[in-house]
């Protein structure tokens, strides 16, 4: 694929026009409101704070970060079951950020997303035909019996019993009914799946077959996927690029082998050195740097680099400057002061501590907690997602 | 090295030598679908200052085994057979009025989901507060004070403040810093935590993991690590139990079973898992099928259904029931293929692939 790079004004991002989706300096705020009868917004959560990427056709992104980053945020936001606050999101050439819901229909069929749950994620009163058979009933074109036949050879294709189109969710294991939410998000052959932790529920040798179906699928079908998790080994996986996202901004993106053998964002410099390895020596081999204190609050970020709380490098500079995303090779941006240059799993056996939180930083965020606890957080009803037989959100 | 295992753990009158002995344990739960045979004969030790992990997956019977040491099961809903010999005291058939006083005081518990279980009512400082004079008769001020010096000791900034605030007002990994505070509030020798990570960051993982390396070492507790993520048994465990269908598989140094497994389900869990520490592979190799209904055991292998080594032993995996048989002086294993025919297979066919 010839990919020809433009340059938007105020990032430094290259960007690919002909990718199959865009996503451009998107934001996901939900506002925090206070009183009763007079409500007022007392504030904002930014869960997506700004968010720059492109995904070719058939290619496979994957967006890591600790809980409550983001991730989930920025995939429904793609996906539009959430609106989008600010920024700008080109689905297969089309500029869909203000589409309605009756514009996104026609749609779905080549957008679909697979959640994390597959416990919850299923009508538990609906069989699996009716599940899986779904979108072709909200497309209307197809009669029973050939939706049943479609449905079958899905379930086959997917390492399901055809017969089985008749039984109940609650009568199939973690791993089964992820299969079956494979199953109903490819029947529309969609061009994209939004996989948000599709494997994060399940046992690792289940997880595995997973991972293997999602892949063949891929080939089958060029089927292009964001794939979001937190679980660090699989990402590496999967992926042909991976997103690392702190505080609702990505922090470093690069192809799969960059990031992982020569990342340079501080941030994912320690999310690698924290991944426990199967192998009781490898402790004493590698370098290991210990962030301190949780995520901040999303309510109130850090002023200029939103990671310099936590950051061992972190410098006055990054308390008042944001670093803005750059490109330092092809393909590999990151959005830091001080890029780091030492290799990953580094020799020594040392640890590398991160700063202890100051007074201020401790008070700032017990106001967040007082802010978010006194006023109402307003959740965004996702109606579109019962037509499409997508699952409520559980979060 | 700790001696995990002596063959006299099958011979229930021989007197106990380690700090922690469960021998020949069976939980079994009547259900109107039959039996649940949840753990089916399990043996292990443990030594103070020593961390035995037991991995394997969800429904395996961790969790059972857990709550069986701690006394934990409804004597009507629960058959509970076998020994588990705590500091020389002999706990099953004990009531729970004579296991009470060991609860929280020689052994203590962290659970995997620390807000259901901190009460959402109490602040965090009154449950340590009470946790603690349940088995010290102080008074509340000088529990609150313990209270303090152990959230600190967990590493709660500011504990003398944050001691009054409710469970929800804390973070997931503060949460669980909380639960470990209560947990050793009254100085447990046995340490029971139970997928104590799985719902935490890799980042805050980190620090918990830390931290219990820390406490283990300053307080020389005996630790039982339940969890299902074989990265978290290499880096904190000195012993591993691998369970599949509520028995010990293999069981030996951690060393013995990360460098020289030697049962098919262990190299299945290793070679499913895509490993940041060796080249990607292109395809991940899982263990086919799912995991048996523990009412209806497979004959034979209780991994047989699922286990692509069956053909290099023959029908034995399918009629009769390997014993977990000594391969050295730690380490056993519980498989038909004869000791010197897996080790090839682990050295030649699958850890050059891992
Ligand atoms: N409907 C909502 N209203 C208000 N805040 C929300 C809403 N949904 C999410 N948030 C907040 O937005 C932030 C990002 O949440 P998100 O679910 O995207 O995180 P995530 O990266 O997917 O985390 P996890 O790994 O735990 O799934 C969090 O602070 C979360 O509390
Ligand atoms: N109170 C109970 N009644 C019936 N079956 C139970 C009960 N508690 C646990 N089990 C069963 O015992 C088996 C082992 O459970 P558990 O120890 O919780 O697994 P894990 O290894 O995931 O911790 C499972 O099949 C579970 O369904
Ligand atoms: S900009 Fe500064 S604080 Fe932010 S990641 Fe880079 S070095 Fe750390
Ligand atoms: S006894 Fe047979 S079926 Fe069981 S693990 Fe060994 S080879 Fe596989
Ligand atoms: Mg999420
Ligand atoms: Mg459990």
């Amino acid at each position: 694929m010839t990919i020809t790079t433009s340059t938007e004004s105020g990032t430094g991002v290259p960007l690919r026009p002909d990718a199959l989706l865009q996503v451009r300096n998107l934001r996901k705020h939900f506002p925090i409101t206070q009183g009763i009868l007079f409500k007022r917004q007392v504030g904002a959560v930014k869960a997506v704070d700004g968010i720059t990427f492109d995904i070719a056709n058939g290619e496979t992104l994957g967006l890591v970060g600790e809980s409550g980053c983001g991730k989930s945020t920025a995939g429904r936001t793609i996906a539009k079951l959430l609106e989008p606050t600010s920024g700008n999101i080109i689905f297969n050439g089309a500029d869909i950020t203000g589409y309605s819901r009756s514009q996104m229909r026609p749609l779905r069929s080549e957008m679909q997303m697979i959640f994390q749950d597959p416990f919850s994620s299923l009508n538990p009163r609906h069989t699996v035909g009716t599940i899986v058979g779904a979108p072709y009933r909200v497309q209307g074109s197809l009669s029973d019996k050939d939706i049943k036949t479609r449905v079958q050879g899905l379930l086959e294709r997917v390492g399901l019993n055809p017969e089985h189109y008749n039984r109940y969710p609650h009568e199939f294991s973690g791993g089964q009914r992820q299969r079956i939410g494979v199953a109903r998000a490819i029947a529309l052959q969609p061009k994209l799946i939004i996989c948000d932790e599709p494997v994060s529920a399940l046992d690792v040798s289940i997880q595995a077959q997973v991972v293997n179906l999602l892949e063949d699928l891929q080939s089958e079908f060029g089927i292009a996927y964001i794939f979001v998790a937190h679980d660090l080994s699989v990402v590496r996986h999967i992926s042909d690029r991976v997103a690392v996202m702190y505080l609702g901004q990505i922090m470093e993106l690069a192809d799969r082998d960059t990031l992982y053998s020569q990342p340079r964002h501080p941030y994912t410099h320690s999310l690698l050195s924290a991944v426990p390895l199967p192998d009781p020596d490898s402790g004493s081999r590698r370098e290991r740097i210990l962030l301190t204190g949780d995520l901040p609050s999303p309510i109130n970020p850090p002023s200029g680099c939103v990671f310099h709380t936590r950051c061992w490098k972190a410098q006055d500079r990054c308390k008042v400057e944001v670093p803005l995303v750059r490109e330092i090779s092809a393909g590999h941006q990151i959005a830091c002061h001080f890029p780091e240059d030492r290799p990953v799993f580094g020799q020594g056996g040392q640890t590398i501590h991160g700063p202890a939180p100051t007074d201020q930083e401790l008070a700032a965020q017990e106001r967040d907690r007082d802010l978010a606890r006194g006023g109402a957080v307003t959740g965004e009803n996702i109606a579109h997602e019962t037509e499409l037989g997508w699952q409520k959100r559980q979060d | 090295m700790t001696q995990t295992i002596d063959s006299s753990a099958s011979l229930p009158s021989a007197p106990p030598t380690s700090f922690l002995e469960v021998r020949d344990l069976h939980v079994t739960f009547p259900t109107d679908d039959g039996m649940v045979r949840s753990v089916d004969g399990l043996s292990f030790k443990v030594e103070r200052g020593k961390t035995m992990g037991i991995v394997g997956e969800s429904g395996s019977g961790k969790s059972v085994t857990s709550q069986a040491i701690l006394g934990l099961h409804n004597s009507t809903r629960a058959q509970v057979s076998g020994q588990i010999w705590l500091d020389g005291e002999e706990l099953v058939g004990k009531s729970s009025e004579e296991i009470r006083p060991l609860r929280g005081n020689k052994m203590a518990m962290i659970f995997q989901d620390p807000l259901s279980s901190l009460h959402p009512f109490y602040t965090i400082g009154d449950q340590i507060v009470e946790a603690y004079r349940v088995h010290n008769k102080v008074s509340k001020d000088v529990a609150k004070k313990r209270a303090i010096e152990m959230l600190d000791r967990v590493g709660i900034p500011n504990a003398a403040k944050r001691v009054d605030d409710y469970p929800h007002q804390f973070s997931g990994g503060m949460r669980q810093r909380v639960m470990i505070a209560m947990a050793l509030v009254c100085d447990p020798q046995l340490l029971i935590a139970d997928e104590p990570t799985t719902a935490l960051d890799v980042t805050v993982q980190a620090q918990i993991l830390d931290l219990m390396r820390d406490l283990q070492k300053e307080f020389n507790s005996a630790i039982i690590l339940i969890t299902h993520d074989l990265g978290v048994v290499a880096e904190i465990a000195d012993d591993v139990t691998v369970m599949y269908g509520g028995r010990a598989v293999e069981q030996g140094s951690v060393r013995d079973v990360f460098y020289s497994p030697q049962m098919p389900y262990t190299w299945g869990l290793l070679a499913s898992m895509p490993r940041l520490d060796r080249d990607r592979k292109g395809r991940l190799d899982p263990i086919p099928g799912n995991p048996p209904s523990l009412i209806n055991l497979p004959n034979g292998c209780v991994f047989s259904p699922r286990c692509v080594y069956r053909d290099r032993v023959g029908a034995a995996c399918v009629t009769d029931r390997p014993d977990l048989t000594p391969v050295s002086d730690t380490h056993r294993v519980r498989c038909h293929i004869p000791a010197e025919q897996s080790q090839r297979i682990w050295l030649n066919e699958l850890n050059p692939n891992l």
